[in-house]
Protein backbone atom coordinates (compact mmCIF):
# COMPACT_ATOMS: atom_id res chain seq x y z
CA UNK A 1 0.00 0.00 0.00
CA UNK A 2 1.23 3.36 -1.00
CA UNK A 3 -0.59 5.77 0.99
CA UNK A 4 1.10 7.40 4.08
CA UNK A 5 -0.71 6.53 7.41
CA UNK A 6 -0.12 5.38 11.26
CA UNK A 7 -2.47 3.13 12.99
CA UNK A 8 -2.28 3.78 16.33
CA UNK A 9 -4.87 2.26 18.78
CA UNK A 10 -7.29 -0.52 17.71
CA UNK A 11 -10.35 0.76 19.27
CA UNK A 12 -12.77 -2.07 18.41
CA UNK A 13 -12.98 -5.27 16.77
CA UNK A 14 -16.71 -5.39 15.84
CA UNK A 15 -18.47 -8.13 14.21
CA UNK A 16 -17.30 -7.43 10.78
CA UNK A 17 -14.54 -5.41 10.95
CA UNK A 18 -11.48 -3.72 13.17
CA UNK A 19 -11.72 -0.58 13.68
CA UNK A 20 -8.46 1.49 14.67
CA UNK A 21 -7.71 5.16 15.40
CA UNK A 22 -4.73 6.85 13.49
CA UNK A 23 -3.57 9.49 11.55
CA UNK A 24 -4.23 9.62 7.52
CA UNK A 25 -1.88 12.12 5.19
CA UNK A 26 -2.12 14.54 8.71
CA UNK A 27 -5.35 13.77 9.69
CA UNK A 28 -7.00 12.39 12.86
CA UNK A 29 -8.45 8.96 10.94
CA UNK A 30 -10.58 5.88 11.60
CA UNK A 31 -9.16 3.05 10.02
CA UNK A 32 -11.96 0.40 9.17
CA UNK A 33 -10.43 -3.17 7.96
CA UNK A 34 -13.24 -5.60 7.29
CA UNK A 35 -11.63 -9.05 8.38
CA UNK A 36 -12.07 -12.56 6.34
CA UNK A 37 -14.49 -14.79 8.03
CA UNK A 38 -13.25 -18.38 9.00
CA UNK A 39 -16.24 -19.61 8.63
CA UNK A 40 -17.70 -18.32 5.66
CA UNK A 41 -16.54 -19.95 1.71
CA UNK A 42 -13.50 -17.93 1.15
CA UNK A 43 -14.98 -17.07 -2.93
CA UNK A 44 -18.47 -15.91 -0.83
CA UNK A 45 -16.10 -13.85 1.65
CA UNK A 46 -14.08 -12.27 -0.76
CA UNK A 47 -17.39 -11.41 -2.22
CA UNK A 48 -19.23 -10.13 0.26
CA UNK A 49 -15.90 -7.98 1.69
CA UNK A 50 -15.14 -6.71 -1.36
CA UNK A 51 -19.15 -5.44 -2.32
CA UNK A 52 -19.43 -4.32 1.12
CA UNK A 53 -16.65 -2.17 1.15
CA UNK A 54 -17.52 -0.67 -2.30
CA UNK A 55 -20.93 0.31 -1.49
CA UNK A 56 -20.22 1.79 2.14
CA UNK A 57 -17.45 4.05 0.51
CA UNK A 58 -19.73 4.95 -2.46
CA UNK A 59 -22.45 5.53 0.06
CA UNK A 60 -20.56 7.53 2.47
CA UNK A 61 -19.49 9.98 -0.55
CA UNK A 62 -22.94 10.09 -1.47
CA UNK A 63 -24.63 10.92 2.00
CA UNK A 64 -21.51 13.88 2.23
CA UNK A 65 -22.86 15.88 -0.64
CA UNK A 66 -26.15 15.31 0.71
CA UNK A 67 -25.50 16.83 4.07
CA UNK A 68 -26.09 13.90 6.19
CA UNK A 69 -23.46 14.14 8.50
CA UNK A 70 -21.42 10.65 7.97
CA UNK A 71 -17.58 10.51 8.39
CA UNK A 72 -15.47 11.60 5.30
CA UNK A 73 -13.86 9.21 3.47
CA UNK A 74 -10.37 9.74 2.96
CA UNK A 75 -9.10 5.96 0.88
CA UNK A 76 -10.52 3.14 0.08
CA UNK A 77 -8.91 -0.05 -0.76
CA UNK A 78 -11.97 -2.79 -1.48
CA UNK A 79 -9.69 -5.56 -2.19
CA UNK A 80 -8.36 -5.11 1.10
CA UNK A 81 -11.06 -4.31 2.67
CA UNK A 82 -10.16 -0.90 4.03
CA UNK A 83 -11.84 2.25 4.42
CA UNK A 84 -9.91 5.24 5.88
CA UNK A 85 -12.19 7.70 7.12
CA UNK A 86 -12.48 11.43 9.29
CA UNK A 87 -12.67 10.50 12.93
CA UNK A 88 -15.50 11.55 14.73
CA UNK A 89 -15.15 13.03 18.14
CA UNK A 90 -17.57 11.81 20.52
CA UNK A 91 -19.46 9.06 22.76
CA UNK A 92 -22.47 6.20 21.21
CA UNK A 93 -25.58 7.25 22.40
CA UNK A 94 -25.58 3.37 23.79
CA UNK A 95 -22.61 4.58 26.10
CA UNK A 96 -23.71 7.34 26.73
CA UNK A 97 -27.33 6.84 27.49
CA UNK A 98 -26.68 6.33 31.70
CA UNK A 99 -24.99 9.87 31.84
CA UNK A 100 -27.36 11.77 30.13
CA UNK A 101 -30.21 13.49 31.39
CA UNK A 102 -33.75 12.68 30.03
CA UNK A 103 -33.80 16.20 28.08
CA UNK A 104 -30.08 15.54 26.51
CA UNK A 105 -31.12 11.80 25.38
CA UNK A 106 -34.05 12.93 23.80
CA UNK A 107 -32.34 16.37 21.86
CA UNK A 108 -29.60 13.38 20.36
CA UNK A 109 -32.46 10.77 19.62
CA UNK A 110 -34.48 13.44 17.96
CA UNK A 111 -31.09 14.58 16.15
CA UNK A 112 -30.53 10.86 14.93
CA UNK A 113 -33.95 10.86 13.30
CA UNK A 114 -33.52 13.84 11.86
CA UNK A 115 -29.90 12.32 9.94
CA UNK A 116 -31.54 9.25 9.09
CA UNK A 117 -34.61 11.21 7.77
CA UNK A 118 -32.14 12.96 5.46
CA UNK A 119 -30.62 9.51 4.90
CA UNK A 120 -34.17 8.28 3.63
CA UNK A 121 -35.26 11.31 1.78
CA UNK A 122 -32.58 10.54 -0.40
CA UNK A 123 -33.39 7.12 -0.99
CA UNK A 124 -30.98 5.55 1.47
CA UNK A 125 -31.39 2.95 3.75
CA UNK A 126 -28.72 2.28 6.61
CA UNK A 127 -28.85 -1.08 7.64
CA UNK A 128 -27.40 -1.36 10.86
CA UNK A 129 -29.37 1.34 13.12
CA UNK A 130 -28.35 0.80 16.58
CA UNK A 131 -27.56 3.06 19.53
CA UNK A 132 -24.20 1.98 19.03
CA UNK A 133 -23.97 3.62 15.48
CA UNK A 134 -25.10 6.86 16.47
CA UNK A 135 -22.18 9.00 17.65
CA UNK A 136 -23.13 12.52 19.76
CA UNK A 137 -20.58 14.60 19.18
CA UNK A 138 -19.51 17.54 21.92
CA UNK A 139 -21.60 20.18 20.42
CA UNK A 140 -24.59 17.97 20.35
CA UNK A 141 -24.45 16.84 16.51
CA UNK A 142 -25.33 13.33 15.87
CA UNK A 143 -23.38 11.64 13.39
CA UNK A 144 -24.64 7.99 11.80
CA UNK A 145 -21.86 5.50 11.86
CA UNK A 146 -21.12 2.23 10.28
CA UNK A 147 -22.70 1.88 7.13
CA UNK A 148 -21.22 -0.92 6.38
CA UNK A 149 -25.02 -2.75 5.20
CA UNK A 150 -25.88 0.48 3.97
CA UNK A 151 -27.95 0.81 0.44
CA UNK A 152 -29.77 2.25 -2.17
CA UNK A 153 -33.57 1.76 -1.12
CA UNK A 154 -35.35 -0.40 -3.48
CA UNK A 155 -38.85 0.52 -2.00
CA UNK A 156 -40.54 1.79 1.08
CA UNK A 157 -39.30 -0.97 3.01
CA UNK A 158 -35.52 -0.69 3.03
CA UNK A 159 -36.36 2.07 4.71
CA UNK A 160 -39.04 0.54 7.04
CA UNK A 161 -36.66 -1.83 7.99
CA UNK A 162 -34.50 0.72 9.57
CA UNK A 163 -36.90 1.61 11.39
CA UNK A 164 -37.65 -1.98 12.37
CA UNK A 165 -33.85 -2.33 13.20
CA UNK A 166 -34.06 0.72 15.50
CA UNK A 167 -37.38 -0.44 17.54
CA UNK A 168 -35.58 -3.94 17.84
CA UNK A 169 -32.31 -2.60 19.56
CA UNK A 170 -34.74 -0.61 21.62
CA UNK A 171 -36.72 -3.32 22.75
CA UNK A 172 -33.79 -5.56 23.79
CA UNK A 173 -30.95 -2.44 25.25
CA UNK A 174 -33.31 -0.01 26.40
CA UNK A 175 -35.94 -1.73 26.98
CA UNK A 176 -37.02 0.49 30.31
CA UNK A 177 -37.36 4.08 28.51
CA UNK A 178 -37.62 2.54 24.05
CA UNK A 179 -41.01 4.58 24.38
CA UNK A 180 -39.52 7.85 25.02
CA UNK A 181 -36.65 7.26 23.00
CA UNK A 182 -38.52 6.02 20.03
CA UNK A 183 -40.75 9.07 20.93
CA UNK A 184 -38.10 11.08 20.59
CA UNK A 185 -36.07 9.49 17.31
CA UNK A 186 -40.18 10.08 15.54
CA UNK A 187 -40.19 13.61 16.40
CA UNK A 188 -36.99 14.48 14.67
CA UNK A 189 -37.35 11.81 11.98
CA UNK A 190 -40.81 13.38 10.93
CA UNK A 191 -39.87 16.79 11.29
CA UNK A 192 -37.48 16.11 7.90
CA UNK A 193 -39.64 13.61 6.17
CA UNK A 194 -42.90 15.42 7.08
CA UNK A 195 -46.10 13.56 8.40
CA UNK A 196 -47.60 11.82 4.67
CA UNK A 197 -43.81 9.97 4.32
CA UNK A 198 -43.37 9.28 7.90
CA UNK A 199 -46.72 7.41 8.21
CA UNK A 200 -46.39 5.60 5.17
CA UNK A 201 -42.84 4.13 6.79
CA UNK A 202 -44.66 3.37 10.21
CA UNK A 203 -46.86 1.67 8.12
CA UNK A 204 -44.45 -0.48 6.70
CA UNK A 205 -42.85 -1.10 9.93
CA UNK A 206 -46.33 -2.55 11.08
CA UNK A 207 -46.91 -4.34 8.11
CA UNK A 208 -42.93 -5.97 8.26
CA UNK A 209 -43.75 -6.85 12.61
CA UNK A 210 -46.64 -8.53 11.33
CA UNK A 211 -44.56 -10.68 9.36
CA UNK A 212 -42.66 -11.82 11.53
CA UNK A 213 -43.13 -15.09 14.01
CA UNK A 214 -45.65 -15.63 16.29
CA UNK A 215 -47.27 -12.13 16.08
CA UNK A 216 -50.51 -12.25 18.02
CA UNK A 217 -52.23 -9.21 16.65
CA UNK A 218 -51.63 -11.48 13.02
CA UNK A 219 -54.80 -13.93 13.69
CA UNK A 220 -56.71 -10.75 14.33
CA UNK A 221 -55.58 -9.13 11.41
CA UNK A 222 -56.29 -12.24 8.85
CA UNK A 223 -59.55 -12.38 10.21
CA UNK A 224 -60.49 -8.78 9.54
CA UNK A 225 -59.06 -8.32 6.31
CA UNK A 226 -61.03 -12.07 5.11
CA UNK A 227 -64.37 -10.65 6.54
CA UNK A 228 -64.16 -7.55 4.27
CA UNK A 229 -63.04 -9.32 1.05
CA UNK B 1 -39.57 -33.13 43.33
CA UNK B 2 -41.07 -34.50 40.34
CA UNK B 3 -42.24 -33.11 37.16
CA UNK B 4 -43.63 -34.67 34.04
CA UNK B 5 -43.83 -32.62 31.14
CA UNK B 6 -45.67 -32.81 27.56
CA UNK B 7 -44.70 -31.64 24.27
CA UNK B 8 -46.77 -31.35 21.14
CA UNK B 9 -46.21 -27.98 19.73
CA UNK B 10 -45.12 -29.70 16.32
CA UNK B 11 -43.83 -33.55 14.99
CA UNK B 12 -43.42 -34.98 18.04
CA UNK B 13 -45.44 -36.04 21.10
CA UNK B 14 -42.81 -36.42 23.82
CA UNK B 15 -43.63 -37.09 27.54
CA UNK B 16 -40.50 -36.45 29.93
CA UNK B 17 -39.46 -37.30 33.74
CA UNK B 18 -37.17 -34.87 35.34
CA UNK B 19 -36.71 -34.73 39.49
CA UNK B 20 -34.85 -31.33 40.60
CA UNK B 21 -31.41 -33.04 41.39
CA UNK B 22 -31.61 -32.44 38.17
CA UNK B 23 -32.27 -36.27 36.92
CA UNK B 24 -33.73 -37.45 33.68
CA UNK B 25 -36.23 -39.93 34.56
CA UNK B 26 -37.52 -40.65 31.36
CA UNK B 27 -38.08 -39.68 27.90
CA UNK B 28 -40.89 -40.84 25.47
CA UNK B 29 -41.45 -40.01 22.24
CA UNK B 30 -43.79 -40.69 19.57
CA UNK B 31 -42.76 -38.75 16.02
CA UNK B 32 -44.86 -38.13 13.24
CA UNK B 33 -43.00 -38.27 9.76
CA UNK B 34 -45.31 -37.17 6.70
CA UNK B 35 -44.62 -39.44 3.62
CA UNK B 36 -44.96 -36.66 1.33
CA UNK B 37 -44.99 -33.09 2.05
CA UNK B 38 -44.17 -31.16 5.21
CA UNK B 39 -46.22 -31.90 8.13
CA UNK B 40 -50.16 -31.38 8.00
CA UNK B 41 -51.30 -30.14 10.97
CA UNK B 42 -54.04 -32.19 11.55
CA UNK B 43 -53.04 -35.92 10.66
CA UNK B 44 -50.23 -34.90 13.39
CA UNK B 45 -52.62 -34.62 15.91
CA UNK B 46 -54.62 -37.54 15.07
CA UNK B 47 -51.48 -39.50 15.16
CA UNK B 48 -50.79 -38.03 18.21
CA UNK B 49 -54.27 -38.54 19.51
CA UNK B 50 -53.71 -42.25 18.89
CA UNK B 51 -49.94 -42.41 20.31
CA UNK B 52 -50.57 -40.11 23.36
CA UNK B 53 -51.66 -43.29 26.12
CA UNK B 54 -48.69 -45.31 24.65
CA UNK B 55 -46.02 -42.65 25.04
CA UNK B 56 -47.67 -41.66 28.65
CA UNK B 57 -47.51 -45.23 29.80
CA UNK B 58 -44.05 -45.90 28.30
CA UNK B 59 -42.56 -42.61 30.77
CA UNK B 60 -44.21 -43.67 33.46
CA UNK B 61 -43.36 -47.03 33.37
CA UNK B 62 -39.56 -46.39 32.58
CA UNK B 63 -38.98 -43.55 35.09
CA UNK B 64 -41.22 -46.22 37.68
CA UNK B 65 -43.76 -43.92 39.48
CA UNK B 66 -47.50 -43.08 39.16
CA UNK B 67 -49.21 -40.15 38.09
CA UNK B 68 -50.00 -40.09 41.81
CA UNK B 69 -46.62 -39.03 43.14
CA UNK B 70 -45.39 -36.39 40.54
CA UNK B 71 -45.38 -33.31 42.29
CA UNK B 72 -46.74 -31.30 39.01
CA UNK B 73 -47.93 -31.76 35.17
CA UNK B 74 -46.20 -29.13 32.75
CA UNK B 75 -47.14 -28.84 29.28
CA UNK B 76 -46.27 -26.65 26.36
CA UNK B 77 -49.03 -24.47 25.04
CA UNK B 78 -47.20 -22.81 22.34
CA UNK B 79 -46.01 -21.80 20.02
CA UNK B 80 -46.38 -24.21 17.37
CA UNK B 81 -49.43 -26.19 15.52
CA UNK B 82 -52.84 -25.49 17.15
CA UNK B 83 -54.46 -29.17 16.36
CA UNK B 84 -51.27 -30.47 17.79
CA UNK B 85 -50.77 -28.18 20.41
CA UNK B 86 -54.10 -28.83 21.56
CA UNK B 87 -53.70 -32.82 22.02
CA UNK B 88 -51.42 -32.15 24.40
CA UNK B 89 -53.17 -29.30 26.09
CA UNK B 90 -56.24 -32.09 26.34
CA UNK B 91 -53.98 -34.72 27.96
CA UNK B 92 -52.43 -32.27 30.21
CA UNK B 93 -55.55 -30.79 31.77
CA UNK B 94 -57.32 -34.03 31.86
CA UNK B 95 -54.19 -35.68 33.73
CA UNK B 96 -54.07 -32.29 36.14
CA UNK B 97 -57.49 -32.46 37.06
CA UNK B 98 -57.77 -36.37 37.21
CA UNK B 99 -54.98 -36.48 39.62
CA UNK B 100 -55.50 -32.95 41.58
CA UNK B 101 -52.00 -31.87 40.13
CA UNK B 102 -51.36 -28.27 39.79
CA UNK B 103 -50.83 -27.28 35.80
CA UNK B 104 -47.88 -25.49 34.58
CA UNK B 105 -47.95 -23.48 31.47
CA UNK B 106 -44.34 -23.72 29.50
CA UNK B 107 -43.40 -21.79 26.43
CA UNK B 108 -41.54 -24.32 23.96
CA UNK B 109 -38.74 -21.47 22.95
CA UNK B 110 -37.66 -20.78 26.53
CA UNK B 111 -37.55 -25.46 27.07
CA UNK B 112 -35.58 -25.44 24.18
CA UNK B 113 -33.15 -23.03 26.33
CA UNK B 114 -33.63 -23.95 29.69
CA UNK B 115 -32.97 -27.91 28.48
CA UNK B 116 -29.82 -27.03 26.69
CA UNK B 117 -27.91 -24.76 29.06
CA UNK B 118 -28.86 -27.32 31.77
CA UNK B 119 -27.23 -30.23 29.82
CA UNK B 120 -24.38 -27.83 28.47
CA UNK B 121 -23.77 -25.71 32.12
CA UNK B 122 -23.82 -22.50 29.69
CA UNK B 123 -24.18 -19.83 32.13
CA UNK B 124 -25.26 -16.49 30.33
CA UNK B 125 -24.68 -17.28 26.68
CA UNK B 126 -26.36 -15.29 23.50
CA UNK B 127 -28.60 -18.05 22.24
CA UNK B 128 -29.20 -18.80 18.52
CA UNK B 129 -32.53 -20.82 18.49
CA UNK B 130 -32.73 -22.53 15.18
CA UNK B 131 -35.57 -25.10 13.86
CA UNK B 132 -38.29 -25.43 11.63
CA UNK B 133 -39.84 -22.90 13.24
CA UNK B 134 -37.64 -20.60 14.53
CA UNK B 135 -34.52 -18.76 14.10
CA UNK B 136 -33.54 -16.06 16.89
CA UNK B 137 -30.75 -14.54 18.49
CA UNK B 138 -31.57 -14.04 21.69
CA UNK B 139 -30.21 -13.46 25.50
CA UNK B 140 -31.90 -12.93 28.81
CA UNK B 141 -31.99 -9.24 29.97
CA UNK B 142 -33.74 -7.99 32.85
CA UNK B 143 -36.11 -11.27 33.17
CA UNK B 144 -37.00 -12.04 30.12
CA UNK B 145 -35.10 -13.61 26.63
CA UNK B 146 -35.03 -10.43 24.73
CA UNK B 147 -35.09 -11.22 20.90
CA UNK B 148 -31.90 -9.51 19.51
CA UNK B 149 -32.21 -11.20 15.77
CA UNK B 150 -34.52 -13.71 13.85
CA UNK B 151 -35.28 -14.26 10.25
CA UNK B 152 -37.68 -11.97 8.60
CA UNK B 153 -39.73 -14.51 6.74
CA UNK B 154 -39.13 -18.04 7.40
CA UNK B 155 -37.07 -20.26 9.63
CA UNK B 156 -33.67 -21.38 8.86
CA UNK B 157 -34.86 -25.36 9.30
CA UNK B 158 -38.15 -24.73 7.03
CA UNK B 159 -35.79 -23.16 4.60
CA UNK B 160 -33.46 -26.22 4.77
CA UNK B 161 -36.36 -28.30 4.63
CA UNK B 162 -38.38 -26.23 1.63
CA UNK B 163 -35.63 -26.53 -0.42
CA UNK B 164 -34.84 -29.93 -0.74
CA UNK B 165 -38.66 -30.87 -1.25
CA UNK B 166 -38.81 -28.46 -4.25
CA UNK B 167 -35.36 -30.06 -5.48
CA UNK B 168 -36.98 -33.40 -5.06
CA UNK B 169 -34.95 -35.05 -2.77
CA UNK B 170 -37.00 -35.09 0.25
CA UNK B 171 -39.01 -36.38 1.85
CA UNK B 172 -37.18 -38.14 4.42
CA UNK B 173 -35.56 -34.76 4.99
CA UNK B 174 -32.71 -36.50 7.63
CA UNK B 175 -31.12 -39.27 7.18
CA UNK B 176 -29.26 -41.13 9.49
CA UNK B 177 -29.06 -37.96 11.53
CA UNK B 178 -28.10 -35.63 8.81
CA UNK B 179 -30.38 -33.69 7.10
CA UNK B 180 -30.64 -34.16 3.39
CA UNK B 181 -29.48 -30.31 2.03
CA UNK B 182 -25.53 -31.46 4.10
CA UNK B 183 -25.60 -34.29 1.96
CA UNK B 184 -26.63 -33.51 -1.31
CA UNK B 185 -24.10 -29.97 -0.82
CA UNK B 186 -21.06 -32.78 -0.62
CA UNK B 187 -18.66 -32.33 -3.55
CA UNK B 188 -20.52 -28.74 -4.74
CA UNK B 189 -18.61 -25.56 -5.55
CA UNK B 190 -20.05 -21.78 -4.97
CA UNK B 191 -22.38 -20.35 -7.18
CA UNK B 192 -23.72 -16.76 -6.71
CA UNK B 193 -26.68 -16.48 -4.21
CA UNK B 194 -28.01 -13.13 -2.51
CA UNK B 195 -26.75 -13.13 0.79
CA UNK B 196 -28.69 -11.36 2.94
CA UNK B 197 -28.34 -9.94 6.21
CA UNK B 198 -30.45 -6.87 7.46
CA UNK B 199 -28.97 -5.46 10.77
CA UNK B 200 -29.35 -8.27 13.30
CA UNK B 201 -31.95 -9.94 11.20
CA UNK B 202 -31.75 -12.62 8.65
CA UNK B 203 -34.14 -13.88 5.91
CA UNK B 204 -34.30 -16.62 3.84
CA UNK B 205 -37.55 -16.60 1.59
CA UNK B 206 -35.55 -14.53 -1.53
CA UNK B 207 -32.35 -17.00 -1.26
CA UNK B 208 -34.95 -19.88 -1.42
CA UNK B 209 -36.49 -18.69 -4.58
CA UNK B 210 -32.98 -17.60 -5.78
CA UNK B 211 -31.57 -21.63 -5.24
CA UNK B 212 -34.73 -22.78 -7.10
CA UNK B 213 -34.02 -20.27 -10.17
CA UNK B 214 -30.88 -21.05 -10.63
CA UNK B 215 -31.18 -24.82 -10.07
CA UNK B 216 -34.29 -24.72 -12.90
CA UNK B 217 -32.16 -22.58 -15.15
CA UNK B 218 -29.31 -25.59 -15.33
CA UNK B 219 -26.77 -25.16 -12.34
CA UNK B 220 -25.66 -28.43 -10.95
CA UNK B 221 -27.62 -29.80 -7.90
CA UNK B 222 -24.38 -30.65 -5.19
CA UNK B 223 -23.75 -26.52 -6.50
CA UNK B 224 -27.03 -25.40 -5.69
CA UNK B 225 -27.37 -27.32 -2.27
CA UNK B 226 -23.77 -26.26 -1.43
CA UNK B 227 -23.59 -22.67 -2.37
CA UNK B 228 -27.57 -22.12 -0.51
CA UNK B 229 -26.22 -23.66 2.51
CA UNK B 230 -23.20 -21.71 2.60
CA UNK B 231 -24.96 -19.00 2.65
CA UNK B 232 -28.14 -19.64 4.65
CA UNK B 233 -25.44 -20.91 7.64
CA UNK B 234 -23.22 -18.06 7.22
CA UNK B 235 -25.73 -15.69 6.97
CA UNK B 236 -26.74 -16.88 10.51
CA UNK B 237 -23.34 -17.35 11.82
CA UNK B 238 -22.61 -13.39 11.20
CA UNK B 239 -25.84 -12.29 12.79
CA UNK B 240 -24.93 -14.61 15.88
CA UNK B 241 -21.44 -12.79 15.82
CA UNK B 242 -23.03 -9.26 15.42
CA UNK B 243 -25.05 -10.22 18.63
CA UNK B 244 -22.27 -10.99 20.49
CA UNK B 245 -20.37 -8.09 19.68
CA UNK B 246 -23.11 -5.80 20.57
CA UNK B 247 -23.43 -7.36 24.18
CA UNK B 248 -20.19 -8.48 25.11
CA UNK B 249 -21.21 -11.84 25.50
CA UNK B 250 -18.28 -14.77 26.24
CA UNK B 251 -20.75 -17.61 25.53
CA UNK B 252 -22.89 -19.00 22.48
CA UNK B 253 -25.34 -21.62 23.15
CA UNK B 254 -27.37 -23.34 19.83
CA UNK B 255 -30.76 -25.03 20.91
CA UNK B 256 -33.32 -26.07 18.47
CA UNK B 257 -33.14 -29.00 15.63
CA UNK B 258 -30.97 -27.29 13.24
CA UNK B 259 -28.21 -27.52 16.53
CA UNK B 260 -27.62 -30.71 15.21
CA UNK B 261 -26.35 -29.76 11.58
CA UNK B 262 -22.38 -31.03 11.86
CA UNK B 263 -21.61 -28.97 9.21
CA UNK B 264 -23.01 -25.67 10.69
CA UNK B 265 -21.94 -26.70 14.06
CA UNK B 266 -18.61 -26.21 12.53
CA UNK B 267 -19.16 -23.53 11.45
CA UNK B 268 -19.96 -21.95 15.01
CA UNK B 269 -16.98 -23.26 16.33
CA UNK B 270 -14.80 -21.67 13.86
CA UNK B 271 -16.57 -18.39 15.11
CA UNK B 272 -16.38 -19.16 18.41
CA UNK B 273 -12.43 -20.08 18.22
CA UNK B 274 -12.05 -16.63 15.93
CA UNK B 275 -13.95 -14.39 18.77
CA UNK B 276 -12.69 -15.89 21.15
CA UNK B 277 -15.67 -17.17 22.91
CA UNK B 278 -17.00 -20.63 24.64
CA UNK B 279 -19.55 -22.42 22.30
CA UNK B 280 -22.11 -24.48 23.95
CA UNK B 281 -24.06 -26.76 21.92
CA UNK B 282 -27.33 -28.67 23.12
CA UNK B 283 -26.80 -32.71 22.50
CA UNK B 284 -28.88 -34.04 19.38
CA UNK B 285 -30.77 -36.23 21.47
CA UNK B 286 -32.01 -33.35 23.39
CA UNK B 287 -31.80 -30.63 20.58
CA UNK B 288 -35.56 -31.81 19.04
CA UNK B 289 -38.31 -31.28 20.08
CA UNK B 290 -38.97 -33.53 23.46
CA UNK B 291 -40.94 -34.02 26.22
CA UNK B 292 -37.57 -33.50 28.69
CA UNK B 293 -37.28 -30.09 28.11
CA UNK B 294 -40.96 -29.08 28.96
CA UNK B 295 -40.67 -31.24 32.31
CA UNK B 296 -37.33 -29.76 33.31
CA UNK B 297 -38.71 -26.08 32.00
CA UNK B 298 -42.04 -26.97 33.92
CA UNK B 299 -39.50 -27.66 37.27
CA UNK B 300 -38.60 -24.49 37.26
CA UNK B 301 -41.54 -22.41 36.78
CA UNK B 302 -43.16 -24.63 39.50
CA UNK B 303 -40.83 -23.61 41.81
CA UNK B 304 -40.96 -20.16 41.06
CA UNK B 305 -44.90 -20.42 41.61
CA UNK B 306 -46.08 -20.75 37.95
CA UNK B 307 -49.01 -22.50 37.57
CA UNK B 308 -52.42 -22.20 35.21
CA UNK B 309 -55.93 -23.79 36.16
CA UNK B 310 -56.80 -26.13 33.53
CA UNK B 311 -59.86 -24.30 32.80
CA UNK B 312 -57.45 -21.41 31.69
CA UNK B 313 -54.80 -23.24 29.90
CA UNK B 314 -55.42 -22.17 26.51
CA UNK B 315 -53.29 -22.58 23.50
CA UNK B 316 -51.51 -20.44 22.32
CA UNK B 317 -49.66 -20.74 18.56
CA UNK B 318 -48.02 -17.63 18.64
CA UNK B 319 -46.88 -16.96 22.01
CA UNK B 320 -43.40 -15.26 21.98
CA UNK B 321 -40.32 -16.20 23.50
CA UNK B 322 -39.70 -12.29 24.53
CA UNK B 323 -43.31 -12.38 26.43
CA UNK B 324 -42.25 -15.07 29.29
CA UNK B 325 -40.99 -13.70 32.33
CA UNK B 326 -38.06 -15.63 33.60
CA UNK B 327 -37.74 -15.78 37.03
CA UNK B 328 -34.25 -17.59 37.23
Amino acid sequence: MTYTGRVLRVIYLGAEALVAEGEFLGYEAVFKLRLRKPYRAPELDREIIRRRTLAEARLLLTLRELGVKVPAVLYVDPVEGLIVMEKVRGRTILSSVGSLSRGELCSAMSRAGSELAKMHRSGIAHGDVTTANMVLTDSGDVYLVDLGLAKHAEDLEDLAVDVHLLIRVLESSHYSIKDEMFRCFLSGYREVLGEEMTKAVLEKVREIRLRGRYIEERRLEVRTKMFHR
Amino acid sequence: MLVLGIESTAHTFGVGIVSDEPRILADARYSYVPKVGGIHPREAADNFITNAPRVISDALRSAGVSVGSVDAVAVALGPGLGPCLRVGATVARALAAYYGKPLVPVNHAVAHIEIGKMLTGAGDPLVVYISGGNTVIAALYGGRYRVFGETLDIALGNFMDTLVRELGIAPPYVVEGVHVLDRCAEGGKYVEMPYVVKGQDTSYSGLLTAALRAYRSGARLEDVCFSAREVAYSSLVEVAERGLSQLGKEEVLLVGGVAASRYLVEKFEAMARYRGVRLYVTPPKYAVDNGVMIAWTGLLLYKHGVTVEPERAYVRQRWRLDSVDIHW
